[in-house]
């Protein structure tokens, strides 16, 4: 059986984790390589490496601490952020990452997700899509959830696929930071369409929330989070312990 | 050393790093004199089939790659790597493989309601001991992508995995073998395989 995957998401600004100085644990860990391997050693399923910084010195600093992970890491690494041409793919891909997410870039170009899709593979396109409720829509917002396209996230996720996206990550805005479980209504609007898999993220705050996301969701084929890994609210070994228990299909190492 | 081929297809960064960790000496090249020199050849390969034969032929890596698989030179193919050591692929049509196992590439056919491409952590199911092996445990996990799958190779099967049906996964006839999924990302369990292939040398199969 395929399992679900668990995915910790790393925010990298300046070569550090955002929030990432007072993680749980003997040690703190700021740097996304040793958060990475750390991750990894406790059976994260796949990485999501997220570049914030803006400036091109960040881009640099961001690539060569894909280059080190990739180099140390061996298990599937997405990376994000920044993503707004075939040629920052080319970019990513060519530092180690294995998938590529896109979000506001393929907004911008809508060109984009078909012409990734034709030179790396479907496989190789996520479609990130942070979605909010407006008026009784799901509607996309760009920006990191700061503008209201006004697209239907519904009508969006359905060309995406379309075009070639080979991944769905359904971030809700609704959801995000307020640790009281995914979005199941979104989540199960948007698993009615997708013919790919889709990755669950907003609102992860206990183990019970990824044990009610698979039993109520089975089409979901992932769940992802950033600070309650980061600071031990939830540790991946306990998280996995527990899916298993609940007779979820879960990769134990 | 390992020689890992490069003939314009995929990303061979995570490969190469994961022979570095294991502390095994790798070359990445796109030279056939360099093949020949080979102790063992990975054939890695993302995309499609088609595609990779012809740069394969037009590359004349193809004729390096089968001349170290009859020398007896440990070879291992890797995802569509792995595919293309068959005799054939119904992948967009019809098209020859290397020919260097019996058996032909197909579309997994399964139950509807589960996603094609097949991709994720799935377990291995032995149907048979081999060297490559000799550091996994049946029902590990390693890590898949793919949506076409080598059938009628009962001569060479490994191992398969379950996704509706069994999907093969692994495969070896004496010096030629292949992964459908990719030990360069499946964790430990993958470096353990591929410490299991650099121990493998000419004539040792």
């Amino acid at each position: 059986m395929i399992t679900k995957r668990i995915i910790p998401c790393l925010d990298v600004r300046n070569g550090k984790v955002v929030k990432g100085t007072n993680f749980v644990g003997l040690k703190e860990i700021s740097s996304p390589v040793e958060l990475a391997e750390e991750y990894s050693r406790c059976g994260a399923d796949e990485l999501v490496f997220y570049d914030i910084t803006a400036s091109s010195d960040g881009r640099k600093i961001f690539t060569d601490i894909l280059t080190e992970t990739a180099g140390n890491v061996f298990i599937p690494l997405t990376v994000g952020g920044g993503i707004n041409s075939v040629g920052d793919f080319d970019r990513v891909l060519k530092c180690g990452a294995d998938k590529v997410s896109v979000n506001s870039g393929a907004i911008r170009d809508p060109g984009l997700i078909k012409e990734a899709a034709r030179v790396y593979g479907n496989q190789c396109v996520v479609l990130s899509v942070d979605v909010k409720r407006v008026n009784g829509q799901f509607r996309v917002f760009a920006k990191g959830g700061r503008e209201d396209t006004g697209l239907d996230a519904i009508e969006w996720i359905k060309r995406g696929i379309y075009d070639g996206a080979g991944e769905i990550v359904l971030n809700s805005i609704d959801t995000d930071g307020v640790k009281n479980g995914f979005d199941l209504e979104m989540l199960a609007a948007v698993c009615e369409i997708s013919s790919v898999p889709v990755i669950a993220s907003g609102g992860a705050g206990s183990i019970q929330d990824f044990i009610t996301l698979f039993k109520t969701l089975p089409k979901v084929d992932a769940g992802l989070a950033a600070s309650i890994f980061h600071y031990g609210e939830v540790k991946i070994k306990d998280l996995k312990a527990e899916m298993a228990k609940n007779g979820i299909p879960v990769r134990i190492l | 050393m390992t020689v890992i081929v490069d003939y314009g297809v995929g990303n061979l960064f995570s490969l190469a790093s994961s022979l570095e960790k294991i502390g095994e000496p790798s070359l990445v090249t796109n030279e056939g004199d360099v093949i020949k020199t080979a102790d063992r050849v990975i054939l890695p390969g993302v995309g499609a089939f088609e595609d990779a034969m012809k740069k394969l032929n037009m590359s004349g890596l193809r004729e390096a790659v089968t001349d170290a698989a009859e020398k007896g030179i440990p070879l291992m193919g890797i995802c569509l790597g792995m595919q293309l050591l068959f005799e054939k692929s119904f992948e967009y049509g019809e098209h020859e493989g290397l020919g260097l196992l019996k058996g032909e590439v197909r579309p997994i056919v399964t139950d509807p309601s589960l996603k094609i491409p097949h991709m994720g952590w799935n377990s291995l199911s032995f149907k048979r001991n081999h060297p490559l092996f000799e550091n996994t445990k049946d029902g590990a996990f390693v890590y898949f992508v793919h949506s076409y799958h080598a059938v009628n190779c009962d001569d060479s099967l490994l191992a398969t995995t379950e996704y509706g049906i069994p999907l093969t996964a692994a495969v070896a006839c004496k010096n030629i073998m292949g992964c459908q999924f990719h030990p360069e990302k499946s964790g430990d369990v993958g470096l353990g395989i591929l410490r299991a292939f650099v121990k493998l040398g000419e004539g040792s199969l």
